[in-house]
C-alpha cells in the first residue's frame, strides 16, 4: 500500500516537473522568432545600410546606390496627417471614457475602441478608399494617413484612457474645490498629470501605424519620385518594403532588407521608448 | 408652499445653468461628447461605406458569392469560396500551434517566473506584437519558410504523405508557411490576454488547491485553467480575428493560388491577401465591388469574434472581486 502511494506520488511530481518544464519551453520558444528575425534583419539590412541609403532617391534596377528617401518623407507625411486626425480624437474621447466611464455612451466608446482595434487593417484601407479615393478618383497621401489615423485612433485612445484613471481623485476634487471649472481642471491638471498616458500612446500608435503596408496599397499607391504633395500618391517604408520583396530582382531584395532593418529599429525603438518612459513617469509621480 | 418650492427650484436651476455656461463647462462636455460620437461614427461608418459601395456582386451572386468556387475576372465571374476556406484553414491551424505555447507563456509569465523575470520577459513576448507585419513577410518568405517550413513540410509529405491532408507536390509557400507565420503573430495576443486573465483569478483559489495538496501543476490544471476557462476562450477569439485579418505577412508567403484541395503543403489564397493582390488592377465597377464585399464579410467576421471574446473575458472580470485578485 505504501509502495504503490509512492509510486503515485511520484508520478504526480513527474507530470508536474514535466509541465512546468513545457511552460518554460514556450516561452523559450517564442522569443526564438524574436531574436532569428532581429539578427537576420541587422545583417542582412545592416550590410548596405549608408548615408546614400537615406539621402538618395531609389535607383532602376541594376544600378548601384540609390537609397529610399522617397519613402522616409513620404511615411513621415502619412504619419504626421494621421497624428493630426487621431491625437485631437483619441484624447478628447479618452477624457470622455475616463470621466464617464458607466453612462451607455462611456460604454459603447469603450466598446467602440475594441471594435476598432480589431477591425483588420486592410479593411481600414478600403474605407479609406471609399470614403476619400473614390470621390477624388485618385491615390493620395491624405487618404493613406485617412486610413492610419483610425488605426492609431483606438490605440492613443486607451492608453490616455487608462492614465487619465490612474491620476488620483483628490487632484481633481482639490482644483475643483478650488474653484476652477470642470474643463480647466481636465485640461490644467487631470491632463498634464497623466501626459505620460497620452505621450506612451502617440508613441506605440506612431510604431503600429508606421509598420503598416496593406492599407497602403490603395490608399497611399506609393511614388517612385520625392513628393510632398498631399493629393499625390506618395511613398512609405513599409510599402516599399513590400514591393522590393515580392519583386524579382536580387538588388531590390538588399534594399527591401536594408529597409526593413530602418523600419523596425523605428518601431522596436519606439516600443522600448514607451516603455521607458512609463516607467521612469510611474515612479516618479510615486502611482505605481 | 409647494410653489416656493418650485419657485426656488427653478431658480437655483437658472443659476446652475448660467453658472455652466460661463465658465465653458458646456462647451467643453459637448466637445467631449462630439469626441466620444466621432469614434461610434466611424465604427457604423466602416460598415455602411463597405456595404454601399459593393451591391452589384450582392445583386448579382447573391449568397453563392460566398459558395462559388469561380473567381474569374475575365468571364466576370465571381465566387470566395476559395478565399473563406483559405482563410478558414490557415486561421484554425496558427491557433492549434498558438494556443498550446500561447497558454504555456502565459502561465509561466503568471505563475512560474521570477518575480524580477516577469516585466522583462513579458515586454519580449509583447515586442513580437510589435514587429510590423510586412517584415514578418519578408522574413517568413526568405528565411523561415526555405530554412524552416520547406523541411518540415518535406518531412510530413514523406511520413503522412497518404493523408489528403498533406498530400504533395511540396511547395515552399503554402497553407502551411501561412499557418506558421499566423502562429508566431497571433502568440502576444493570447498570451497576453491570458495570462491578464490568470492574475485576474483570486489567490484564494490556488491556496486552497495547494492546501488539499495537489501539486502545482495540478492547482494549474484543475483549478486554475477551468476558472478562466471563459476568459481564455475570449483570448484564444482575439487571436482568431488577429489570425483572419492578417494581410501582408500571409499574402508573401501563401503563395496565391485559387488551389482548393485540403492539403496544407499547397499554396492558397485568404480574403485578405486577395483583396491586397487584385484591389489596385480590378478595371471594373464589378470586380472592385467583389473584392469591397469580401472586405465586408471580414469586417463582419472580425466584428463578430470581437463581441464574443470581449464578453467572454468580461464574464471572467465580473465574476471576480477586484479587493480578491491577485
Amino acid at each position: 500500500m505504501i509502495t504503490l502511494n509512492q509510486a503515485h506520488f511520484r508520478r504526480r511530481k513527474i507530470v508536474n516537473a514535466v509541465m512546468l518544464a513545457l511552460c518554460g519551453v514556450a516561452t523559450l520558444l517564442a522569443i526564438i522568432p524574436l531574436v532569428w528575425i532581429l539578427v537576420y534583419v541587422t545583417q542582412e539590412g545592416g550590410r548596405f545600410l549608408s548615408v546614400q541609403f537615406f539621402t538618395d532617391l531609389p535607383t532602376p534596377v541594376g544600378v548601384a546606390g540609390g537609397g529610399v528617401l522617397n519613402a522616409i518623407v513620404g511615411s513621415g507625411i502619412v504619419i504626421g496627417i494621421a497624428c493630426l486626425i487621431a491625437i485631437p480624437i483619441g484624447i478628447i474621447a479618452a477624457m470622455y471614457a475616463a470621466e464617464h466611464p458607466n453612462t451607455p455612451l462611456g460604454i459603447a466608446v469603450r466598446f467602440g475602441t475594441d471594435v476598432l482595434s480589431g477591425v483588420p487593417s486592410i479593411v481600414m484601407g478600403i474605407f479609406a478608399y471609399t470614403v476619400i479615393v473614390l470621390p477624388q478618383k485618385h491615390f493620395s497621401a491624405w487618404s493613406g494617413g485617412f486610413a492610419l489615423a483610425i488605426i492609431m485612433t483606438p490605440i492613443i485612445l486607451r492608453t490616455t484612457e487608462e492614465m487619465l484613471k490612474l491620476v488620483p481623485r483628490n487632484l481633481r476634487e482639490g482644483s475643483l474645490a478650488l474653484g476652477a471649472s470642470e474643463w480647466k481642471t481636465t485640461l490644467q491638471v487631470t491632463l498634464p498629470a497623466a501626459i505620460n498616458g497620452v505621450v506612451t500612446g502617440i508613441m506605440l500608435g506612431v510604431a503600429r501605424v508606421a509598420g503598416e503596408a496593406a492599407p497602403m496599397i490603395f490608399t497611399a499607391f506609393g511614388n517612385p519620385f520625392l513628393s510632398a504633395e498631399l493629393d499625390q500618391p506618395i511613398a512609405t517604408l513599409p510599402h516599399t518594403i513590400y514591393v522590393y520583396a515580392i519583386s524579382p530582382y536580387k538588388d531590390w531584395h538588399d534594399k527591401a532588407w536594408t529597409t526593413a532593418f530602418v523600419l523596425i529599429a523605428l518601431v522596436l525603438g519606439l516600443n522600448i521608448a514607451a516603455r521607458v518612459f512609463t516607467a521612469w513617469r510611474l515612479k516618479k509621480m510615486g502611482w505605481r | 408652499m409647494l410653489s416656493l418650492t418650485k419657485q426656488r427650484a427653478s431658480q437655483s436651476r437658472f443659476k446652475e445653468l448660467n453658472r455652466r455656461l460661463q465658465h465653458g463647462d458646456v462647451a467643453f462636455r459637448a466637445l467631449t461628447i462630439l469626441g466620444a460620437l466621432t469614434i461610434l461614427a466611424v465604427c457604423v461608418a466602416i460598415g455602411y461605406a463597405l456595404w454601399d459601395n459593393s451591391p452589384l456582386p450582392r445583386a448579382q451572386f447573391g449568397l453563392s458569392f460566398l459558395t462559388s468556387s469561380e473567381w474569374n475576372p475575365v468571364t466576370r465571374e465571381f465566387g470566395a469560396l476559395p478565399f473563406v476556406f483559405g482563410t478558414l484553414q490557415t486561421s484554425l491551424m496558427a491557433l492549434c500551434f498558438a494556443v498550446p505555447i500561447s497558454l504555456g507563456i502565459a502561465i509561466f509569465l503568471a505563475e512560474l517566473a521570477p518575480a524580477w523575470l516577469r516585466q522583462p520577459l513579458g515586454f519580449v513576448v509583447e515586442l513580437l506584437a510589435a514587429v510590423p507585419s510586412v517584415v514578418y513577410g519578408l522574413w517568413g518568405l526568405y528565411v523561415y519558410v526555405p530554412n524552416f517550413v520547406k523541411p518540415t513540410a518535406q518531412f510530413l509529405n514523406s511520413t503522412l504523405g497518404f493523408l489528403p491532408l498533406f498530400e504533395g507536390p511540396v511547395f515552399g509557400p503554402s497553407r502551411l508557411a501561412a499557418s506558421l507565420v499566423l502562429t508566431i503573430m497571433i502568440l502576444p495576443t493570447i498570451s497576453a490576454v491570458s495570462r491578464d486573465v490568470f492574475l485576474a483569478i483570486p489567490s484564494s483559489q490556488r491556496e486552497a488547491a495547494l492546501a488539499l495538496g495537489a501539486t502545482r501543476w495540478e492547482m494549474i490544471g484543475q483549478v486554475l485553467i477551468p476558472y478562466g476557462m471563459s476568459g481564455i476562450l475570449g483570448a484564444v477569439i482575439l487571436g482568431l480575428g488577429r489570425a483572419l485579418g492578417e494581410t501582408i505577412a500571409v499574402t508573401m508567403v501563401i503563395g496565391n493560388n485559387l488551389d482548393l484541395s485540403a492539403s496544407i503543403l499547397h499554396p492558397g489564397y485568404t480574403m485578405a491577401s486577395i483583396i491586397a493582390n487584385e484591389f489596385s488592377e480590378a478595371t471594373y465597377e464589378l470586380y472592385i465591388q467583389s473584392l469591397i464585399q469580401i472586405g465586408l464579410v471580414l469586417f463582419a467576421l472580425t466584428l463578430a469574434l470581437n463581441l464574443i471574446a470581449r464578453f467572454l473575458v468580461w464574464r471572467v472580470a465580473r465574476r471576480t472581486p477586484a479587493e480578491a485578485r491577485a
